[in-house]
């Protein structure tokens, strides 16, 4: 019991601290790439720091949705990511919520954070808004099959049964499992602003989403908001790896020897998932807004292929 | 049992009282407080009796042979309780709400035999008595939608919605007429005794159309949108909170409890009625910005997800598994529950708004939230709930209905195996779509900057209103903490109707709820609340302890362009166009057209869109140049000699005795 | 043939069935070109692994030929031509890229429910596989139905060719319907590909610049 909530707690604690880490070597490994030298890899660190210290400047007309919402984004995203195993699954707390219940938590924040967008009354605020409501509409579907398949072959929609499905020989190579993570990957493009949907770098007026929404926060309700940024990144990537590339996973009651293995790989899952997407991003270039509900389309479908696989033949 | 009938003539005797007393000041409060009263104990009735044998009574009115039968057993009892929550909800919401109506004489009357009209539905145990009730309520909300009938779009919502309630009767009566068969067993006992229909297919799409062109289920939910903007406020949350219920309930009484267990092909076409009906109702409901069209329109979606839990239903037990029918079941009545609190809470805050501002269109609202916090903050959980959000009861009972979804057991038909996890994608859509929809709805009216005089200068609702919004918000939130005192409360139910039931959740550790297996999926709604509650608390603390707590306040950013007039903001419209964009062009074939004005005129750009309704266009436009076509030939009638009508009368009466004659 | 084989097999397939989908997806046509060689270079590992699996050297030589024919030379032969034709950049206006693709998820299900039933008596290991196959066919035949572009017409003819091969190649036991299927297949795809070409020059080359344009108006 005691032990459970020391691994528990210690996950809550090191995806709170590692997901700044983990944006700052994705923004390192994209400079790299593109041949700049690129900020330190713990500037993240020291933005959230110093928006922390600062004054807020609230906009005349916000109202005190505009100042709760910042709280309840991180909250909501913290617990999510709470759910999430990340170097060992039996989390204390797991049976609390299933992967949908992710989702909804994620979905939850993002509901918030349009809204946000919406208190000042800004032109800004709104297309952020609208644009991030559009996209959900195809993204949360999509993932919502995404874990419908991956529940219908796991019987179970909780992560850790799943991961320790994954782990087992029951898997084997399926197709619908390729289009799951194919489905999934691009969803967790969409959901995290990263090209080619949005572009998290640019406060460049016809192409932004994310920053549009949140362009009136500032001092420590934007720190909020980028840290739960940055733990959302964290969690989709962990995510990812819990279900797809489970290896390494520490389970439960195996005892400390474990710990030091599931760390261990969880940390290289983490680098070479951000070698992998600074490289994908530095290689491609960012849509027109409407080409993104084609790209999304593609995941949905997908998604609803890999569903209809499963549910109409137990061999793929 | 004789409680709830003394309750029901009292609910008709305060109609009566309504009548006489509609001018006097202190009319409203009398019947309002009344039905009120006579809610709650109704609702209490039904509390009681979910879990008890069921009661019967005969009343010697009716068809002389049988009476007037009346019985309460679990699914009675179930709907009793919604119709006491939503329609004690709407009274107590009309005490305040009801004194701005301008004409209490064309309300108040109908108001309580509408209340009766429902609760009689509910409990009716014969045909004739429950076709009675079925019309009572039809024509009793009917009078209350054309309260306002100096409006002829009002007009037209009642003669429409007539139109369609005549259809739904209709249907039902020759449903439950052939249930009875040629020996007239009406008594819904002796249905449910005789051996199962050889028209059961026919019986059950008779069903579907009655009640589903009741419920709204498309291509049959056209009265919905119009009624619901034309009724008052409080009528309106009764209507679509309660009465679709109603209707669904007497699906699931056709369906599930008198007739046999179904054939799997009415599954296939209940679920993909139900789908259509979720993503068309919320992409519907996206193009509107009249408030209270939007949220009939997701009544209609919220319609689709409740049938999507019925024809899961219908389907596990076409296949003889009990235990997936009681979930998918379970997943649709809890549905049936939130839906009646979110909507009637949704319903108060546009009755609220209106009566605040005088403004139904969300483009002449904004920035209500500091004219009217309370409202805002009550509404903004109705908004949440209906968006699926944990830990509220929306996300509880889609969640339940994916799990249902999720058990794939090994069904033979291929229909279902397509049908099945089709329905799962259009579920997320429709679920993802109302997020979009309500951020919508709620950003465009509470946020912002005010559009027009009359939202910068609104004020606050009155006591009355306030609680009954604020009591439906609590009790979407303790539905959602709590939910399985919910699927514990219907389980009994659930095994009167399907022999099977949900494993008992109330003694689970922690108060989660495990639909099937630990291992498979569980949830727990409190612990998810205590959670947020607890990160938000302590990252507030924390930051506001130890780093900044000052607090500037300055103009707008708005990236360095700041313009002070609210028209820049974004609307209804143009929030809604990247979706309108996405899916409208399919669905609605939308079309937009830039005016430019021509070189040298300083004259405005204009933007023009257009939109055609598929179902209209495809079902009730042609339908209606029919009827005006046959109404054109049968003018030639209308101008005959007394001899000739005497004549087809005369000929009538004898094919008439030929047929006779014939037939034996 | 234990469990993982049988899994990669059925994977490859499922791949190709996903190559499929991307082609429909795909409306800038260079990018199309390179996902039908690509969509040729899974159907040469499938067949391949095919002959892996049948101690079928013969195969390796028909996973060699779509290697070599299917994948790189007719993609770049076409990809010259779209260059010399200069519509390397154009878009093709595809009528709703969505409802394409819903299209063809309603295919792959169709095939699924034709085919599961009726080689219910076959061995488990075809079942799915031919399935996948017949999917890979139907839906080259649906991309060549939507599609309005000589061009991208040829490469869903190619898809659909690929579906037929990869269904040759699984099918046990009758390697001789094997040869002569592929050799038929590959006979019929010159043909056509042929008359296309024939007539893709006959239309352009024949014409001026300015009618060219005028042809890229009007499908514009």
């Amino acid at each position: 019991m005691i032990g459970d909530l020391l691994i528990q707690g210690a996950q809550m604690a090191l995806v709170l601290l590692l997901a700044p880490l983990f944006t700052g070597v994705v923004r390192k490994m994209k400079a790299r790439l593109q041949r700049r030298r690129g900020a330190p890899v713990l500037q993240p660190y020291r933005d959230l720091l110093r928006l922390l210290g600062k004054e807020v400047v609230l906009a005349d007309n916000a109202s005190w949705l505009f100042r709760t919402a910042p709280y309840l984004i991180f909250a909501l995203t913290w617990v999510a990511a709470a759910l999430v195993p990340t170097f060992a699954t039996g989390l204390l707390f797991s049976w609390s919520g299933d992967l949908i219940a992710i989702i909804a938590l994620l979905g939850a924040a993002r509901f918030l954070l349009a809204l946000a967008g919406m208190d000042v009354g800004t032109s800004f605020g709104g297309i952020g808004a609208s644009r991030e409501m559009m996209i959900a509409s195809l993204a949360e579907p999509a993932m919502l099959m995404i874990v419908i398949s991956l529940a219908l072959l796991a019987g179970s929609t909780q992560l850790s049964t799943i991961a320790a499905f994954m782990l087992s020989s029951a898997v084997g190579l399926r197709v619908s499992l390729a289009l799951a993570l194919i489905a999934f990957i691009i969803v967790a493009l969409a959901e995290n602003a990263r090209i080619p949907v949005d572009n998290p770098a640019t406060h460049l007026e016809l192409t932004m989403v994310h920053e549009a929404m949140v362009l009136e926060y500032s001092g420590r309700h934007l720190a909020m908001i980028e840290l739960a940024a940055a733990l959302k990144l964290l969690l989709t990537v962990s995510a990812i790896a819990c279900i797809f590339f489970p290896f390494g996973l520490a389970a439960g009651p195996d005892g400390l020897v474990r710990y030091p293995i599931g760390l261990a790989s969880y940390a290289a899952k983490l680098g070479v998932a951000a070698v992998l997407l600074g490289t994908f991003e530095t290689s491609i270039a960012k849509m027109r807004v409407f080409r993104v509900p084609g790209f999304l389309g593609a995941a949905l479908m997908l998604s609803l292929l890999a569903t209809l696989l499963l549910y109409v033949s137990r061999g793929l | 049992m004789t409680l709830l009938l003394l309750c029901v003539a009292a609910l008709l005797a305060l109609g009566a009282a309504g009548a006489a007393r509609a001018r006097h000041p202190d009319g409203t409060a009398v019947v309002y407080g009344g039905s009120l009263a006579l809610c709650i104990i109704a609702g209490l009735v039904g509390l009681l009796h979910l879990g008890a044998a069921p009661q019967t009574g005969v009343l010697p009115l009716g068809l002389p042979w049988i009476g007037a039968r009346f019985r309460i057993d679990a699914l009675a009892a179930f709907f009793l309780v919604v119709v006491g929550l939503g329609g004690g909800g709407a009274s107590l919401y009309a005490l305040g709400y009801g004194r701005h109506e301008t004409v209490p004489e064309r309300v108040l009357p109908f108001f309580p035999p509408f209340l009766a009209g429902l609760i009689l539905v509910v409990i009716a145990d014969d045909a004739f008595s429950f076709l009675f009730a079925w019309e009572l309520m039809s024509l009793a909300s009917w009078a209350l939608v054309v309260a306002h009938h100096h409006d002829a779009e009002n007009t037209r919502a009642g003669t429409i919605y007539l139109l369609l309630a005549s259809l739904s009767g209709l249907a039902l009566l020759l449903a439950l007429g052939m249930l009875a068969g040629p020996a007239g067993n009406f008594a819904f006992a002796a249905i449910r005794a005789a051996p199962p229909s050889p028209l059961g297919g026919l019986v059950l799409m008779l069903a579907l159309l009655g009640a589903g062109s009741k419920a709204g289920l498309v291509p049959l939910h056209a009265w919905l949108p119009l009624a619901h903007p034309a009724a008052p406020s409080h009528v309106s949350a009764l209507m679509s909170g309660v009465m679709t219920k109603v209707a669904v309930y007497a699906f699931i009484r056709i369906v599930f409890d008198l007739l046999g267990p179904p054939a799997w092909w009415s599954g296939v076409v209940v679920l993909a009625l139900g789908g259509v009906t979720a993503v068309l109702g919320m992409l519907y409901a996206l193009m509107q910005h009249d408030l209270k069209r939007l949220l009939a329109y997701s009544t209609v979606e919220n319609i689709g997800i409740i049938f999507i839990g019925l024809g899961l239903a219908m389907a596990f037990r076409a296949n003889g598994f009990a235990a997936g029918a009681a979930l998918a079941l379970t997943a649709a009545l809890f549905h049936v529950l939130n839906h009646a609190l979110f909507k009637s809470l949704l319903f108060f805050g546009a009755g609220a708004v209106l009566s605040a501002t005088g403004e139904r269109d969300t483009e002449h609202l904004g920035g209500l939230i500091h004219r009217m916090p309370r409202t805002a903050f009550a509404v903004l959980t109705g908004c949440a709930a209906i968006a699926a959000l944990p830990p509220l009861n929306g996300f509880v009972s889609e969640w339940l209905t994916f799990q249902a979804i999720l058990l794939r057991p090994d069904l033979p038909q291929w229909g279902l195996k397509v049908m099945i996890p089709t329905d799962g994608a259009l579920l997320a859509l429709a679920a993802a779509l109302a997020a979009a929809c309500f951020v919508r709805a709620f950003g465009i009216t509470f946020l912002g900057r005010p559009r027009t005089a009359a939202a910068a200068l609104a004020g606050e609702v009155d006591r009355f209103s306030l609680a009954a919004m604020l009591g439906m918000g609590l009790l979407c939130l303790l539905a959602g903490l709590f939910p399985g005192v919910v699927i514990d409360t219907l389980a009994p139910l659930m095994q009167a109707l399907l022999g099977a039931r949900m494993p008992a959740q109330l003694g689970l550790p922690w108060l989660s709820i495990i639909p099937v297996e630990a291992a498979r999926s569980s949830y727990n709604g409190w612990l998810i609340f205590v959670f947020i509650a607890a990160a938000t608390t302590l990252t507030i603390l924390a930051i506001h302890r130890f780093a900044s707590r000052a607090v500037r306040r300055a103009p707008a950013w708005d990236c360095g362009f700041p313009d002070p007039r609210p028209v820049t903001q974004y609307t209804a419209e143009s929030f809604a166009q990247p979706i309108r964009r996405v899916f409208g062009s399919v669905v609605f074939r939308a079309h937009e057209v830039v005016l430019m004005p021509p070189p040298g005129d300083t004259g405005p750009a204009r933007i023009r869109r257009s939109l055609r309704d598929p179902i209209w266009d495809a079902l009730y436009a042609p339908v209606g140049h029919w009827i005006t076509r046959a109404a054109d030939v049968m003018n030639v009638l209308q101008f005959l000699t007394i001899r000739r009508y005497l004549g087809f009368v005369f000929i009538a009466l004898v094919a008439l005795l030929l047929v006779l004659a014939l037939w034996q | 043939m234990g469990g993982l084989s049988l899994d990669v097999a059925n994977m490859l397939a499922g791949l190709l069935v996903l190559a499929s989908f991307m082609m429909l997806y795909q409306v800038r046509l260079p990018a199309l070109l390179n996902v039908l060689s690509l969509h040729a270079f899974i159907l040469a590992l499938a067949i391949a692994w095919q002959a892996h699996l049948q101690h079928a050297p013969e195969l390796y030589i028909t996973a060699l030929i779509a290697l070599g024919f299917k994948s790189v030379l007719i993609p770049a032969a076409l990809r010259r031509i779209v260059v010399r034709l200069g519509i390397h950049r154009g878009i093709e206006t595809v009528t709703g890229v969505g409802l394409t693709m819903l299209a063809g998820m309603a295919l792959v299900a169709l095939a699924l429910e034709v085919m599961l039933p009726v080689t219910t008596r076959a061995d488990p290991v075809t079942r799915e596989y031919i399935a996948l196959a017949l999917s890979v066919v139907l839906l080259g035949l649906l991309s060549m139905v939507t599609r309005r572009n000589a061009v991208s017409q040829v490469a869903g003819f190619l898809s659909l060719e690929n579906g037929i091969d990869l269904a040759a190649a699984g099918a046990q036991g009758m390697p001789l319907v094997v040869e002569i299927s592929i050799a038929f297949s590959v006979l019929i795809a010159f043909l056509v590909i042929g008359v296309f070409l024939f007539r893709i020059r006959e239309r352009f080359d024949t014409v001026d610049l300015q009618a060219l344009d005028q042809f890229r108006g009007e499908r514009a």
